[in-house]
């Protein structure tokens, strides 16, 4: 089930707005606790049997919980005129698996008031699990049954092949969709990361079974595997149902190694549509999350474009001049190609100006002018809005599940704000100087005035 | 299924959020959620006062005001809010819907006061000046472009809406339409702002790691300073009958992927003297939501005419809703035949109405799946703030399951005949062109 047909049309009722021997398996506990919470959330890491990981953040407060799963090994490892495939493959792996076709797959889900959902990024394939706690058993065996025995019977998959369609028909002409597209082409011209990862309609045409079928057995493997769970379960429930629900999983994934590489930057790309509002997207390279300047680079782009009304491209393209609604910069951890990647929607005659605001606020943090108030306001919010990702379940599993992809230690609910306080003035502008030392790469969608192209 | 028949069960005494409530001297209603997961309290103002209550010829100009509350008070200057929430390692924003205009804070425990006092603050002591005014009047342009002018979809769904209501306000884009917001001017929105502000026609919602008890004396020390005001009813004109069938087209050439939309006027829980509002919601998820519902499994996976079909049905609105269908062909699909199939299975639905069986396999899983409401801070700030402000109460919320559990076959089946009538409707197809 592709999740972006559920709802096209907004409106909701009012209260929405998803055994073996357990001793020869180990658990290890470890003393990770968030400092600050008032019930500590202890993170547990569980090895099941077979060589399962998972982190766990038991919480007996609701009768659920939330699992987020990744492969490693994405979209970006589809094969060469096979663009999408990973999508798809996310897209019809819960429609039919095992004993169940797709209508009693799809029912056992939506009777049972379990969610099951699967996406394709660039760098890996995931997966998100919600359960209320009657029916933790059977929801991890649908989950087994769509990573292990998925059918793709010829109804669900010309039906999801035509829905990818008929998506990608309604995404050409979305400027935001065509404005990233674009980048992303010219930035990575020999790279699977230039590629859409959703495909086009000729490679999603040309996807075969034994395309579907080799993905699955060449990409979910207990190797690429990370796990994480938050809510009602104990550890050692837990590592009974990781070695029934993936104990069976072949040991080794064997999805292609994806070569580093950074972007092609330098021109600006102009996209004509007769539409009043021209989108931009710009960027150039990022920071790797293992640098050692990571933390200070982050709070450095948190300055410029990362802090929603703080932030120095909102102060100065939306509160002081309203040439735009929102203007953002963020750190795109690719694993291939760290990125530092943003974007500005404002009227046609304004594009130029909100260039030259962007590259001229992008210089200044390139110069170092960044003050101490600056670093001590970043550093309040950076740490105190920490706690507000872990809320609630969903958000839990999702902070553990990155917790293991990033290899950012079991403790890093513990350690994370001491790294963000320890950071000096000196570490944001060195960051800040090798962050923004070159121009960035634009994609412009719309009628921009007073530009070229 | 026995999961099913325990859901079920239990429901009939279920509650959902089991909050507490207060309300100040001044006449604010408060409620409290508490959730000791995370030392972090959402903190929501919730006003009664929407789009559909902005003076002739103003439209959108409750959604201006909800951005210039941002614009600094007597003590308070342009931008703070937002800066200080930041620097207190807050997130902070507003929405504003037909019905509601919100405002939220998401913030440690201890940083509650310090919110609490602000948004008081803004209640009663918004200054503006004319060049903020000016530069945000600029902002909400390029909110609607980015929302609705750039966007054909959007476009369409504003022509329908404008479609739906002849009279009624809800007609209006909360957005509000371009030219009017062009004559956005700081009197207008002061004049609004003081018309409709004021604690007694506020809901003030915390979820979080707090309880009553706790928070009782930071309201009263905070909001409590606050004088209530004589606020005006919130009377909108009455739609009148719709008494015959509406039909639009928008062709753009800037759509490749057409959608076809019928929508009917529908009773709110609000605005229901039937007792139509549940069966509706019911409806709604039985007829059109997911892959198991009747229009994705005859639209989309029977008869492979459609690449995604479904309903929607929003009941929490102060008067009328709409229940609305929707489909989107494979493609190569013709849209009169698209059409027929929606209509032949609407046709079957009055025809042959609903199982008991099917009917119970609904209920269950949206009664299970009240239990995830209750695992997000904001989720129930969300659901207190969308009931009090359309009309509901408390119980309306926390009863909501056992509610939903009660509807059967011939209250659905009721519901659907009332509603769906093509007197009622308004028919529209997006759909590829030279425009």
């Amino acid at each position: 089930m592709l999740n972006w047909m559920n709802n096209d049309i907004g409106g909701k009722d009012i209260l929405r707005g998803s055994g073996r021997n357990i001793l020869a398996g180990t658990m290890l506990m470890s003393a990770a606790v968030l400092a600050e919470t008032s019930q500590a959330a202890v993170v547990q890491e569980i090895v099941s049997e077979t060589g399962v990981r998972a982190y766990l953040v038991e919480d007996a407060n609701l009768p659920m919980l939330s699992l987020s799963l990744s492969f490693r090994g994405g979209s970006a490892t589809d094969p060469e005129g096979k663009a999408g495939l990973a999508y798809m493959v996310s897209g019809l792996i819960d429609e039919g698996a095992g004993s169940y076709d797709s209508r009693a797959f799809q029912a056992e889900l939506e009777d049972n008031a379990i969610r099951l959902s699967f996406d394709s990024g660039q760098d890996s394939f995931k997966g998100e699990l919600k359960t209320l706690t009657e029916t933790r058993d059977h929801a991890f065996d649908l989950m087994r049954a769509a990573l292990i025995e998925p059918r793709f019977d010829t109804e669900p998959v010309e039906r999801v092949r035509n829905q990818i369609i008929t998506e990608i028909r309604r995404r050409e002409n979305d400027p935001d969709f065509i404005a990233s597209r674009t980048w992303f082409a010219s930035a990575f011209p020999d790279h699977p990361y230039g590629r859409p990862t959703r495909g086009t309609e000729s490679s999603i045409s040309a996807i075969e079974l034994r395309d579907l079928r080799n993905f699955v057995s060449t990409r979910f493997a207990r190797d690429n595997l990370s796990i994480g769970v938050s809510g009602d379960i104990s550890a050692t429930e837990l590592m009974v149902l990781l070695d029934r629900t993936f104990g069976d999983l072949p040991p080794e994934s064997k999805a292609p190694e994806i070569v580093d590489t950074t972007p092609v930057l330098g021109e600006t790309i102009i996209t004509r549509l007769p539409i009043p509002q021209s989108v931009v997207r710009f960027g150039h390279k990022g920071i790797a999350r293992d640098d050692p300047d990571y933390y200070a680079a982050y709070v450095a782009n948190y300055l410029l474009g990362g802090g929603g009304f703080s932030s120095r491209l909102m102060q100065e393209i939306r509160e002081k001049r309203g040439l735009a609604y929102g203007a953002s910069s963020y750190l795109h951890d690719t694993e291939h190609a760290p990125l530092w990647f943003g974007g500005v929607a404002t009227r046609n005659d304004a594009v130029a100006q909100s260039i030259e605001i962007l590259k001229a606020e992008a210089a200044k943090m390139a110069a170092g002018e960044i003050s101490e108030e600056d670093l001590a306001n970043a550093k309040t919010y950076l740490t105190g809005s920490f706690p507000l990702r872990l809320t609630s379940n969903d958000q839990v599993a999702r902070v553990l599940l990155d917790m293991q992809v990033e290899k950012l230690g079991i403790d890093y609910l513990d350690k994370r704000n001491g790294i963000i306080e320890a950071l000096s003035l000196d570490d944001i502008k060195r960051s800040s100087a090798r962050l923004f030392d070159e121009p960035p790469l634009i994609s412009i969608v719309g009628a921009p005035e007073g530009l070229g192209g | 299924m026995t999961t099913i028949a325990l859901n079920l069960a239990a429901a009939a005494k279920a509650t959902v959020f089991e909050p507490e409530t207060f309300a100040l001297d001044n006449g604010l209603e408060v409620v409290v959620v508490s959730n000791h997961r995370a030392p972090v309290v959402a903190h929501w103002l919730w006003y009664k006062v929407g789009s559909a209550d902005s003076p002739w010829g103003q439209s959108g100009i409750a959604h201006f005001l909800e951005h210039l509350m941002f614009k600094g008070t007597e003590s308070l200057a342009a931008g703070e809010f937002s800066k200080i929430v930041a620097r207190n390692g807050g997130n902070d924003n507003a929405m504003t819907g037909q019905d509601f205009t919100a405002y939220f804070q998401v913030i440690a425990r201890d940083r509650l006061e310090l919110v609490m006092g602000m948004e008081a603050d803004r209640m009663a002591n918004l200054k503006l000046d004319t060049e903020h005014v000016a530069s945000e009047r600029d902002v909400v342009l390029e909110e609607r472009r980015l929302r609705v002018d750039n966007e054909p979809s959007a476009i369409f769904q504003e022509q329908l809406n404008a479609s739906q209501f002849l009279h009624h306000p809800y007609r209006f884009p909360v957005i509000g339409w371009f030219s009017e917001m062009e004559a956005y001017s700081r009197e207008k929105a002061l004049d609004f702002y003081k018309q409709w502000y004021a604690p007694n026609n506020a809901i003030l919602v915390v979820a979080g790691d707090i309880t009553a008890d706790e928070l009782r004396p930071i309201a009263e020390r905070t909001y409590g300073k606050v004088a209530s005001k004589t606020v005006p009813e919130r009377s909108r004109v009455a739609e009148p009958p719709q008494s015959v069938e509406r039909r639009m087209e928008l062709a753009s050439s800037r759509v490749q992927q057409p959608t076809l939309v019928r929508s009917y006027l529908a009773p709110s829980f609000n605005s229901d003297d039937g007792g139509h509002a549940y069966a509706l919601e019911v409806l709604s998820e039985l007829f059109g939501s997911g892959s198991t519902s009747r229009l994705y499994v005859s639209l989309v996976i029977e008869q492979s005419l459609a690449a995604g079909a479904g309903s929607a049905y929003r009941g929490t609105s102060l008067d009328q809703s709409v229940f609305r269908l929707y489909a989107s062909p494979r493609p190569d699909v013709d849209m009169d035949a698209l059409e027929a199939a929606l209509d032949a299975e609407i046709e079957t639905l009055l025809r042959d109405g609903v199982k008991q069986d099917e009917l119970d396999r609904v209920k269950g899983r949206m009664v299970a799946e009240a239990i995830y409401a209750r695992d997000s801070l904001s989720g129930a700030a969300r659901a207190f703030g969308a009931a009090l402000t359309t009309g509901l109460t408390i119980e309306d919320v926390e009863s909501w399951p056992s509610r939903i559990a009660a509807v059967t076959v011939e209250e659905v089946m009721a519901a659907a005949r009332l509603v769906i009538d093509d007197k009622r409707a308004v028919t529209g197809r997006l759909i590829p062109g030279d425009a």
